[in-house]
């Protein structure tokens, strides 16, 4: 049985890479004494995957990992109960659903994510206001074509066709609604170095604070939560 | 949430930010303002390296588990943090809290291996804390050190309030006590160190004054403070059984660090006397964990933590009384719950065999001997109590069980070592080798055998039979190396037979820290603000920078290491008594000279003097 968790990690966990995450889980899942599978062999260890790792110094309050059970302990809420208490602060389980039996994993299905930016403390704009109409003009562009550094090489692609929705939030704050996956993928921090760039002014990477606050999937064009696709149990 | 210390800024530009971040599961991370005492207790290496010490864990227990005190914890900056910490002035910190190290009441540095005395001046540098205890003032945290290595403190005393020498749990809970009401009534630091140094165990360096002979070697060490014991007795738990603090809910690093398991301390000390070996004296008597502790802490050590391994440590496991019985809780436990046990100090026998094949399952991995040294008479002077017979035998039957890899742990350079000795080392070797074709049936073989032999060289330790014994110079080592590696390529097997050793010339350094006195602290000052960090990471230490450092102060490896020391010297850790004798350690290098061997503890007492602390393997089956 197949059940899918959505987590946040925030605070000091930021700092914590995606290897040292995998490993927290598979503690956690042991202190909270889950009936997990595990795979044969001379080592076993849980089948679990992730659905996609979250850049070193982003914090979240959507990330999924799925999990195979070999017995699952009572409701949804009990495994979130179980899993909380022996979890730290700064890493809740948020949410538990099952998922159907020949449901793919979070990592192949992902498609989309949300995004939260904040001005970090200090890199906040003199003129919000025409920060912000900058922003709209670009954004409003019938094109944007950038290019992109790959691992091979570079990439051009249209930010226009990567980025599905986006507002400016109260606070300063920005929101995106990107492609995420192995699809098609983009960065929020990309969009704002692309856009720093349009302005001839030098992107800081420390600029924003980024929460990423839910991972879709996609179904006939539109982005379905994660969560979506199971059930709760 | 949390306020971290270091900015974003710094923390995303330096490697494995998380080290210094805290918030792991099952650190306690009390409110700053709930406690009257705040204790930070540091490691003087990097995150990785120091989460893993048990020590530590202990004294982080005892201190907070009590309701008026706190205990935080402090690492060393990796080179890149400390880098930009010197540049940019920023104040070492603690990792829970985040608070500066210096708005602590108390610091405790373990000591836990002599190449780390240059960080310990680092972390005091970085905190704004004076180097020398004199110098601190009303607002500097009380600096105790503690450890291995303050078995001989003196190179460190001018770094150190107090030295802390032996086990914790006897003392710390009275000098929480003295500290809390010093702080309650604004009571002066001199006073403080006063009723500090009437504690048992406890030594107050600045409360001493040493003399030296013009020949260099010490004339006198006395109290200059009426407060200051004479001698200082090392402070053991003769009860293990006793209600002692234990990290029954052990943090969990979220990095992956040196040690990613439990671990359980099934006994302390070593019946065996070793006359290299320090550990095996200064923690006489062996003193057993009662078997019931061991199966409740290991279940909940494992349930609280999640675990995957767990490792049964004592300096020879397989001298712990209760060992069938334990495993036979274990093994069934640990296969249930999928939980590797790691038993790193096994004597090999038919049990431990027997044992290595459950745990390690399908997997057969090496096999690890330490016979220490290659011939006979060797091991019969450093007492090692293993014959060639025993050896070969637990070979044989290493081999009939499926084993193929050997590895073999040597020392080169030890007190009266001959030219035959070291070359015996190639030919045990070739004998094992030699026992498994012998043994194995041409069709069952797995390939060839591999026997790995690796050499590391001896350092003379304080407190041990050979505290007098000079040691090799760096050429002669790298001699002796030569010759085990020549003697190697005439060995009939050689093509099974593998040889690593490492030419460290921080042995050289490891040897004047660990017999030095007083002067010797000046050396390592001046290293260090010379730019001597790291220095137990071989890649990092400046070896030429301390050779400058002595040569300009006038201390000579000559007189530190490679004199035989006379019979009736005066030692700079005299005046610390850990029970086993002066008298007795002069016989063993005696015998050793004899090449006679000592019988174990359990076989028969040699009247060491341990038993004056009224516990332990001395009063075995005398109930």
């Amino acid at each position: 049985m197949k059940v899918r968790i959505k987590f946040s990690k925030q605070g000091s966990l930021r700092f914590i890479g995606h290897l040292d995450v995998m490993r927290y889980f598979q503690k956690l899942n042991r202190r909270a004494a889950l009936d997990l599978t595990y795979t044969k062999g001379f080592s076993p260890h849980q089948e679990m995957s992730f659905a996609a790792p979250l850049g070193l110094g982003l914090t979240s309050d959507g990330e999924y990992a799925d999990i195979e059970f070999e017995s699952l302990p009572g409701s949804s809420e009990e495994l979130v109960k179980r899993m909380n208490e022996v979890s730290v602060p700064e890493l809740q389980v948020i949410d538990a659903v099952l998922l159907p039996d020949q449901a793919k994993n979070a990592m192949s299905i992902l498609a989309g994510a949300d995004y939260e930016l904040s001005f970090r403390e200090g890199y906040e704009p003199e003129d919000p206001e025409g920060f912000f109409k900058a922003l709209e003009d670009y954004l409003s562009r019938e094109t944007i074509p950038v290019t992109k550094n790959t691992k091979t090489g570079t990439q051009d692609v249209d930010l226009k066709v990567q980025i599905r929705e986006w507002r400016r939030l109260p606070g300063n704050r920005l929101f995106f609604k990107v492609d995420t996956g192995s699809r098609s993928n983009l960065k929020p921090e990309f969009i704002m170095e692309c856009f720093y760039e349009s302005l001839g002014r030098e992107y800081d990477p420390l600029t924003f604070e980024v929460n990423r606050t839910e991972m879709y999937g996609e179904i006939d064009r539109k982005l379905v939560p994660l969560y979506a696709y199971g059930r709760r149990f | 949430m949390r306020k971290l210390a270091l900015s974003d800024e710094i923390l995303l530009s330096i490697d494995k930010p998380s080290r210094y971040t805290g918030g792991e599961y099952n650190s306690y991370n009390k409110p700053w303002d709930s406690v009257t005492l705040h204790a930070a207790f540091c490691f003087p290496d990097v995150y990785e390296i120091a989460t893993a010490n048990l020590g530590m864990q202990i004294i982080y227990e005892q201190f907070n588990r009590r309701p008026d005190a706190l205990c935080d914890r402090v690492y060393s900056p990796w080179l890149d943090l400390d880098k930009i910490m010197r540049e940019r002035k920023i104040p070492l910190f603690a990792v829970e809290s985040q608070q500066k190290v210096r708005d602590f009441d108390l610091l405790l540095i373990t000591l836990q291996y002599e190449m780390c005395y240059t960080n310990v001046l680092g972390i005091l540098d970085l905190s704004g804390i004076p180097l020398h205890a004199s110098d601190r003032t009303e607002e500097d945290p009380i600096v105790i050190g503690g450890g291995t290595c303050t078995y001989n403190p003196e190179p460190m005393a001018d770094f150190f309030d107090v030295f802390y020498m032996g086990e914790s749990e006897t003392q710390y809970d009275r000098v929480m006590d003295i500290l809390i009401a010093a702080k309650n009534n604004g009571q002066r630091r001199i006073t403080t160190l006063e009723q500090l140094a009437e504690v048992p165990g406890l030594y107050v360096p600045q409360f001493y004054e040493a003399r030296y002979h013009e020949d260099g070697t010490l004339a006198s060490f006395t109290p200059v403070n009426p407060h200051g014991k004479t001698r200082i007795r090392k402070e053991i738990v003769a009860d293990m059984s006793a209600d002692l603090p234990y990290p029954k809910h052990p943090i969990v690093p979220f990095t992956r660090g040196m040690m990613d398991r439990a671990t359980l301390e099934v006994m302390r000390g070593c019946i065996r006397g070793c006359r290299f070996c320090q550990a095996g004296m200064i923690y006489r008597p062996v003193r057993n964990r009662s078997l019931e502790f061991l199966k409740k802490t290991a279940v909940e050590m494992l349930e609280s933590s999640g675990y995957e391994e767990i490792n049964l440590s004592s300096l020879s496991t397989s001298d712990y009384s209760e060992f069938a019985e334990l495993l036979d809780f274990l093994l069934p436990y640990c296969e249930e719950h999928k939980i590797n046990i790691g038993i790193p100090s096994l004597r090999i026998d038919a049990f431990s065999l027997d044992v290595m094949d459950k745990i390690q399952d399908i997997k057969k991995t090496s096999l690890t001997f330490a016979p220490e040294a290659g011939s006979q008479r060797l091991r019969d002077v450093i007492n090692k109590g293993l014959t060639e017979e025993e050896i070969l035998e637990g070979a044989r039957q290493a081999f009939t069980g499926g084993w193929n890899k050997v590895k073999l742990y040597f020392m080169l350079g030890q007190p009266l070592e001959t030219e035959e000795d070291v070359k015996a080392i190639p030919v045990l070797a070739d004998k094992i080798a030699r026992v498994y074709y012998e043994t194995v049936p041409k069709e069952q073989r797995q390939g060839k055998v591999s026997i790995q032999s690796s050499t590391s060289f001896f350092v003379t330790k304080p407190f041990t039979p050979f505290q007098w014994a000079p040691m090799c110079r760096e050429e002669e080592f790298t001699e002796k190396a030569m010759l085990v590696k020549e003697t190697f390529r005439e060995q009939l097997n050689r093509k099974s037979l593998v040889y690593h050793y490492h030419a460290e010339n921080q042995t050289e350094l490891e040897g004047l820290f660990a017999r030095g006195d007083r002067r010797v602290g000046r050396a390592i000052e001046e290293a260090y603000r010379r730019g001597c960090i790291y220095d137990a990471w071989g890649e990092y230490l400046k070896y030429d920078v301390w050779l400058e450092v002595l040569n300009d102060l006038g201390l000579s490896f000559e007189f530190y290491n490679f004199r035989e020391r006379p019979i009736d010297e005066l030692f700079p850790w005299d005046f610390i008594d850990i029970g086993v004798t002066k008298e007795f350690l002069a016989r063993e290098w005696q015998r050793a000279k004899e090449g006679k061997v000592t019988p174990n503890c359990r076989e028969q007492c040699s009247g060491c003097g341990a038993r004056c602390f009224g516990g332990g393997v001395c009063f075995e089956g005398q109930n």
